[in-house]
C-alpha cells in the first residue's frame, strides 16, 4: 500500500517503514519554536535539544504596548541569552513568524516541524509537515520530540486555470466555503493539480496558511521549481521534494473547476462564509478600516497588487487604511520597489511588520459596530477587537479596492 | 485522576473558538494575568456573564462541532481555572484537543452528545471508557475513549503535561534526581 505524503514524512521521523491513520507514534522533530522556554526553565532543565533548531520571533504585540508585556519580552531575552538560542529575531529584523522563520531557512521539504502558533500549518506550502505545538513545544524544546497520531489525508485537487485577479485567497475562501471549516479536521489535506502549480508561492502559502481555518493539522503542496527558488540561498543542508503515491489512500477526495472564479469576500463570523464579492455589491457594505497585513496576505505581491490598484489615488476620506507587511524583509523589499511610498502618497498607514491588528491585540483594534475588510485569516466574532464590530475577509486586490471605494467592492472593477 | 465525575451541563454551539475562551484582547494584552483572572472573561463575547455568575466548580460543557477551532491560545486553561470538569463535544479541534490532555482537563469526542442532553441536566462521565449517562433520562452514550497507553492517555492521566514532563525530565537525566 502506497503512502499520502504526511504518512512517509511522519513515518520517516518515527524510524518506521510505513505508518497508518489512527496510529500513535512518537516522531523526531526537525524544528520548534522558543515560545516555551520559560515553560522548560521551570522544569529545571538548563538546555534546548539542539539550539540551532530553535528559532524565536517576538510577534504579537511588537513592540511592547504596556509594561507587562515589555517584562514578558526582557524576560524572553534572558533565555535566549540562557539557551544560547541562534536564531532570534530582535524588532527591526523579525516580523510575523511564519515569514520570518521561512526566510531563515526553518523548513525544507520533508521535514517535520511541530512550532507555537496556530497557522502553523502555513509551512506546509514548502512541502513539509508543519504543525502547532502549543503546550507541546516544551517536550520538543527537551528531546526534539513530539508524539502525534497519524492523520487521515484528504486530496483537494485544483483544476482549471485561476483568472485574472483571482489569488490563493480567493482559492481557499472558496474551498472552505464549499466543504465548510472542518472538513480537514485531524486531517493532512494536500493541494494538488493544475492551479496549485501554478499559484506562486506567496498564493500557495496563504492556502497553506488557512490550513488551521479548515481544521487541518497539516496543509500540503507538493515541492517544485518555485518551492526550491524560494528556498535557494535560504535552506543550505540537502532535501528531496515528497509527493503522494499513486496508490496511496485517502479519506476523500475533492475537485475544484477553477476556471471561472471570482474575487471572494468571507462574510463576519466564519472563515467559511465565503461568497463571490460581486454578490454581496448590492448591500453596499461600508467599511471604517481596510487591513492589508498578517502572515496570510503581506508579502511583496500582496502589496504590490495594492499598490497598482492605490496609484496616484487616495483611500476613501471615510476609511483608514492599515498596512503591515508579513516581515521586516518584506517591508524593505517594498521600501526598495516603491510599494510604500505609493501606499504613504495613497493615504494609507504604513505599520512595521507585526500581528497587531490581526488578533486584535496592538496597533489598530476595531471598535464597537465598526466594520474591516481583512487580508488576514480570521473573521470569528471579536477577532479584530470589539465582540460588536465586523470583519470581512478578502485578497488584498479586494482590499485595496474597498479601501478606494469606501464600501466592498470587486477589484475587477479597477482594472 | 478522578475518573468518574458528575455535573450540571452547560451548552453552546458549533465551533466555539479559543477566541471566545481567551479574548486576545483581553488576555494577551495582559500576560501577567492569573489563570483564574484571565477565565472571567472567558464566553464573554458569546455568553456574557457566564464566567463570572453562572457557572459553577464541577461543571460539565456540551458543545457542538469543532470546539476549540481558531488560535492556539490555550482555551482549556481559562475552562480548568472555572473548574469545568469535563468537556463533550461533536468534535474537537485538534489544536485544542492537545491543549486540553496537556492541561490535564478530560475533553471527550463524542458524536450524537448536542441531541442526547439539555442544558441543565446532569450527567455522569467515565473519562476512561468514555461511557456517558445522563442522570436525568438514565440514557447512556458512548464517547470516544482515549486508547489506554496511548501518549495522550498518559499525560491526561499524569494530570498534565507538565506533571508528565517532570517525570520524563528525571528518567533521561536532564535534571537531577
Ligand atoms: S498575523 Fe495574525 S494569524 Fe498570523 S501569526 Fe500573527 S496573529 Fe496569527
Amino acid at each position: 500500500m502506497g503512502m499520502t505524503i504526511a504518512e512517509k514524512i511522519l513515518a520517516a521521523h518515527a524510524g518506521a517503514d510505513s505508518v497508518k491513520p489512527g496510529q500513535y507514534i512518537w516522531c523526531k522533530v526537525d524544528a520548534t519554536s522558543g515560545h516555551r522556554l520559560p515553560e522548560l526553565e521551570a522544569l529545571g532543565v538548563d538546555q534546548v535539544w539542539d539550539k540551532d533548531k530553535v528559532f524565536m520571533v517576538d510577534d504579537h504585540q511588537a513592540p511592547p504596548p504596556t509594561i507587562a508585556v515589555a517584562n514578558k519580552v526582557k524576560n524572553l531575552r534572558r533565555l535566549i541569552k540562557k539557551y544560547d538560542i541562534t536564531n532570534f529575531f530582535e524588532y527591526g529584523r523579525g516580523g510575523i513568524l511564519h515569514q520570518v522563520f521561512a526566510e531563515n531557512g526553518m523548513y525544507a521539504p520533508g521535514e517535520l516541524i511541530a512550532q507555537c502558533d496556530s497557522h502553523s500549518t502555513a509551512g506546509g506550502v514548502f512541502n513539509a509537515c508543519v504543525t502547532n505545538a502549543n503546550l507541546d513545544a516544551v517536550h520538543v524544546l527537551a528531546f526534539g520530540e513530539l508524539w502525534f497520531r497519524v492523520p487521515e489525508s484528504v486530496r483537494v485537487v485544483l483544476n482549471g486555470t485561476l483568472p485574472g485577479w483571482c489569488v490563493g485567497k480567493d482559492v481557499i475562501l472558496k474551498v472552505a466555503s464549499e466543504l465548510g471549516t472542518d472538513f480537514g479536521l485531524y486531517k493532512s489535506v494536500e493541494y494538488v493539480g493544475p492551479v496549485a502549480s501554478q499559484m506562486t508561492i506567496a498564493q500557495r502559502w496563504t492556502v497553506s496558511n488557512m490550513g488551521v481555518e479548515v481544521g487541518a493539522k497539516f496543509a500540503l503542496f507538493e515541492g517544485d521549481e518555485k518551492t526550491d527558488a524560494f528556498l535557494e540561498g535560504r535552506v543550505d543542508r540537502p532535501y528531496e521534494h515528497v509527493s503522494g503515491d499513486a496508490d496511496a489512500s485517502y479519506a476523500a477526495e475533492y475537485e475544484f473547476d477553477l476556471s471561472d472564479l471570482t474575487p471572494m469576500v468571507a462574510r463576519p463570523g466564519d472563515p467559511g462564509n465565503g461568497v463571490p464579492v460581486e454578490s454581496v455589491r448590492g448591500e453596499r457594505v461600508k467599511i471604517d478600516q481596510a487591513f492589508l497585513g498578517s502572515c496570510t496576505n503581506a508579502r511583496l505581491e500582496d502589496l504590490e497588487v495594492a499598490a497598482k490598484i492605490l496609484d496616484g489615488k487616495k483611500v476613501h476620506p471615510d476609511v483608514r487604511m492599515l498596512v503591515s507587511p508579513s516581515s521586516q524583509n518584506v517591508f524593505g523589499e517594498a521600501l526598495k520597489a516603491g510599494y510604500l511610498e505609493t501606499l504613504l502618497e495613497a493615504g494609507a498607514l504604513v505599520e512595521h511588520s507585526t500581528c497587531g491588528p490581526c488578533y486584535g491585540g496592538h496597533l489598530g483594534i476595531l471598535g464597537d459596530g465598526e466594520t474591516c475588510i481583512s487580508s488576514s485569516n480570521r473573521n470569528f466574532k471579536g477577532r479584530m477587537g470589539s465582540p460588536l464590530s465586523h470583519v470581512w475577509l478578502a485578497s488584498p486586490a479586494t482590499v485595496a479596492a474597498s479601501a478606494l471605494a469606501g464600501e466592498i467592492v470587486d477589484p475587477r472593477e479597477f482594472l | 485522576m478522578e475518573t468518574v465525575r458528575t455535573g450540571k451541563v452547560w451548552k453552546f454551539g458549533d465551533r466555539i473558538s479559543t477566541d471566545f475562551m481567551m479574548p486576545g484582547h483581553r488576555v494577551l494584552a495582559n500576560p501577567d494575568l492569573t489563570p483564574e483572572e484571565a477565565a472571567k472573561f472567558c464566553m464573554e463575547a458569546n455568553r456574557p456573564g457566564w464566567a463570572e455568575n453562572e457557572v459553577q466548580p464541577g461543571d460539565i460543557i456540551v458543545a457542538g462541532i469543532n470546539f476549540g477551532c481558531g488560535s492556539s491560545r490555550n482555551g482549556s486553561q481559562s475552562l480548568n481555572a472555572l473548574g469545568i470538569a469535563v468537556v463533550l463535544a461533536e468534535s474537537v479541534s485538534r489544536i485544542h484537543l492537545r491543549n486540553a490532555v496537556n492541561t490535564g482537563l478530560p475533553t471527550l469526542v463524542a458524536p450524537g452528545i448536542s441531541d442526547f442532553v439539555e442544558e441543565g441536566q446532569r450527567l455522569e462521565v467515565n473519562i476512561v471508557t468514555g461511557v456517558v449517562t445522563n442522570l436525568d433520562t438514565g440514557e447512556t452514550l458512548q464517547a470516544e475513549a482515549w486508547e489506554e497507553g496511548s501518549p495522550p492517555y498518559e499525560i491526561l492521566m499524569a494530570g498534565g503535561l507538565d506533571a508528565y514532563m517532570r517525570v520524563k525530565v528525571r528518567e533521561r537525566g536532564l535534571v537531577a534526581e
